[in-house]
């Protein structure tokens, strides 16, 4: 068949609507829709180098000083979980986002978008979380904004935090920096907070005793700076899961990564459920755990340092970077065969078979 | 579940099947689980190259037809409806659209892990015609009659079923009398036999003279059925046997079959990508006609036809696998799908694409 010929009929084919005209849920997925409406709608409006290394936090030079600013919404529902509540994921997560950069998280802004309706109850609630959470991590809500939305038009309540802090000189750590050899390092099990939030979700509730991790990360990684600043990422791997922050470094740093099955720490409620749902646990979302690659001279250290903090006493090697199959993950199974891990196209949906 | 993924196993048991195989044998696996399965732990990797295995027709996304997506797509979009249905359903291409779009343009479409969670629903919002789309095969086929027959039992009026099951027996039928067939053993669908026992396979194998062997969805249940099928095969012998004892027995979960029985009657059903097989589906009873969807919502006439590109008919068959398409990988991939098994992660196709890239990189770069 002549190419002209194949190419005529895919056009004729009545089927891809891959881009179809609206958002989709898949585009706040972290997944490949995700990348997509980044890279096609909201980079060209912005373009900027600084945005443009798309690592968690913007570094900015200011007057001498280097300054990580970040900034997240949360959407989360239910808005309380075991574990933790929608104020809490607020500061964590972009206290989380600052500290990816290695930077000492110091001021956050706080908007509130309230639905009509909401009990002044909750909303007391949250703003109790997120003042336990603000002194917990040792950060000052300094500004922030409140806005009502007509019943319908909201969730009961989202919440947008900004946040900047300090990066030392010496720190410089990135998404594209992963060379060849280098090993990947996870700070303990993934999925309980994605676990968490689904077994309390409308329709599916399910006894499950895990708890959401949702932690403030900064003082981990100042430990981990400390024991040796040859750090050369950090990322925390929450929508998406692991699967999604590992294929973005290997794609920025154009390396291949291999994982062990075998070293990646999971708890057994977690896999319990996953095996249950039909949702692999690489994909499932973690508020309180990174993934740090490192040069292998200076992992002994690091993990060293990981075990002695709260936060880090079951970090493990998961993997190695390597220069085969650039951008792309593979994981060693337990049978010693080897599959691909890769972007979701959008969420994560339960097998049903 | 640990012991299900032993790797010392499992290359024990490859080292037995490597001793057994004198020859070449085509085997294929029936359920969507079985291939999720294989291709997620490389165990076609792991066989000796004289066994080739193939992908057949049990995911129940893939060979759901287009026209019951359509119909579906049509139901959602009415403002009184409510479609409710597994979260795969919604990534299935119609033939315009498909239900996540029709939920972005206002739709209310959603997700559920279980019927009985629709039924909720219906309670909870009287005001809503609420509609739960039910694909699969006798696995998921009881749970779903169960519904309608407590709907029933309630009189909820505002619940209603799109029903379009599919039954395998009926499937492997189709593939044995098919001229083209190249499959010589079947691993059974380990869910499917908890449900509907393995007695029914019996006419089969005495039928075509083919050796059935029921298996469970872990990597060391799939590699030990595998075994046990290649040792029938080597030995001239053809008979149903039951590796997933764990869960499957001869006679099945009888009171499943009973409510089965007592919503749903045997029909025709087309098959996404193969076409029609007779009495390979099922459908609601006349005693149960107004909780179905179809009638209440006019939709009985929706017909649709398939892309011409697409060659799942061939994949679902096992004549093809799906590396063979010249859009695999290119122009049908899971954020594209030309065709349903690229769709559901049970699919043959996806899970291809998901797992065995590089691989297949791999071996077309030497």
């Amino acid at each position: 068949m002549p190419q002209d010929a194949k190419l005529e009929m895919a056009l004729k084919c009545p089927i891809p609507i891959a881009d179809g005209e609206s958002i989709l849920m898949g585009h706040g997925s972290g997944g490949r829709m995700s990348g997509d409406l980044l890279r096609n709608i909201l980079l060209p409006a912005l373009q900027n180098p600084v945005l443009e290394r798309l690592d968690d936090q913007a570094i900015v030079e200011l007057g001498g000083s280097r300054i990580a600013f970040t900034t997240d919404s949360f959407v989360v529902k239910p808005l309380f979980f075991p574990g933790g509540d929608i104020g809490t994921l607020a500061v964590n997560g972009t206290v989380n986002d600052l500290a990816m950069g290695g930077a000492k998280p110091l001021f956050l802004s706080l908007a509130l978008i309230l639905e009509e309706g909401l009990p002044l109850d909750t909303l007391c609630r949250v703003m109790e979380s997120i003042r336990v959470a603000a002194a917990l991590a040792n950060v000052l809500v300094v500004t922030g904004d409140t806005k009502v939305v007509e019943k319908g038009s909201g969730d009961g309540l989202f919440v947008n935090t900004s946040g900047i802090g300090l990066v030392s000189s010496g720190v410089r750590l990135s998404a594209n920096q992963a060379r060849p050899g280098d090993l990947v390092l996870l700070s303990g099990t993934i999925g309980d907070h994605g676990i968490t939030i689904l077994s309390q979700r409308e329709g599916l509730e399910f006894e499950s005793a895990v708890t959401s991790d949702t932690a403030a990360l900064h003082t981990l990684v100042a430990a981990m700076l400390d024991a040796n600043s040859d750090i050369r990422c950090l990322r925390d791997p929450t929508r998406g899961g692991l699967s999604s922050s590992l294929n973005e470094i290997a794609s920025r740093s154009h390396v291949g990564i291999e994982l062990e099955e075998d070293a990646i720490p999971i708890r057994e409620e977690v896999r319990g459920a996953c095996e249950l749902l039909g949702l692999d646990p690489l994909y499932v979302a973690n508020e309180g755990k990174l993934l740090a690659i490192v040069e292998p001279k200076s992992a002994g250290a690091i993990l060293e340092a990981m075990w002695q903090h709260p936060l880090g006493g079951s970090a493990q090697i998961i993997g190695t970077i390597t220069d085969s199959h650039p951008a792309m993950v593979t994981i060693r199974t337990r049978l010693g065969t080897s599959r691909i891990v890769d972007l979701l196209s959008g969420d994560q949906l339960p097998r049903i078979c | 579940m640990d012991e299900y993924r032993n790797g010392e196993i499992a290359q024990g048991i490859v080292a037995k099947l490597t001793r057994r195989a004198t020859r070449p044998w085509v085997l294929m696996e029936i359920c969507g689980g079985q291939t999720h399965t294989l291709m997620r732990y490389g165990i076609d990797e792991m066989l000796p190259a004289s066994i080739e295995l193939v992908h057949g027709p049990g995911c129940p996304v893939c060979v759901t037809s287009l026209e019951t997506i359509d119909k579906a797509i049509e139901i959602a979009s009415r403002p009184e409806a409510t479609l409710i249905s597994y979260g795969d359903m919604l990534r299935v291409p119609g033939s315009r659209t498909d239900l996540f779009h029709v939920k972005a343009q206002g739709g209310d479409v959603r997700v559920v892990y279980s019927p009985t969670e629709a039924l909720k629903f219906a309670r909870a919002n009287p005001g809503r015609k609420v509609v739960f789309l039910a694909v699969g095969f006798e696995t998921t086929a009881p749970a779903n009659a169960m519904a309608v027959w407590q709907a029933k039992r309630e009189g909820l009026r505002n619940f209603s079923m799109l029903a379009s099951h599919v039954l395998v027996p009926p499937a492997i039928r189709a593939l044995l009398s098919s001229t083209r067939n190249r499959v010589q053993g079947f691993i059974g669908p380990g869910h499917v036999c908890t449900v509907m026992g393995y007695r029914e396979y019996e006419d089969l194998v005495r039928e075509f003279h083919v050796p059935i062997v029921v298996g469970g969805f872990e990597p060391l249940d799939l590699l030990e059925a595998i075994l046990m099928l290649v040792t029938q095969l080597e030995e001239g012998r053809a008979a149903v046997e039951n590796q997933y004892v764990r869960s499957v027995t001869y006679e099945g979960n009888l009171r499943a079959q009973e409510i089965l029985a007592e919503v749903f009657e045997v029909c025709d059903r087309k098959w996404r990508g193969i076409g029609g097989i007779p009495e390979s589906g099922l459908n609601l009873r006349e005693e149960y006609a107004e909780f179905d969807a179809d009638r209440i919502f006019g939709t009985e006439g929706v017909t649709a036809d398939e892309p011409a590109e697409c060659i799942s008919a061939e994949v679902l068959q096992g004549l093809k696998k799906p590396t063979d398409c010249s859009a695999f990988g290119t122009r049908c991939t899971p954020d594209n799908p030309l065709g349903a098994p690229m769709v559901s992660s049970e699919g043959a196709c996806a899970a291809y694409y998901r797992y065995r890239r590089h691989a297949i990189a791999v071996t077309e770069s030497h």
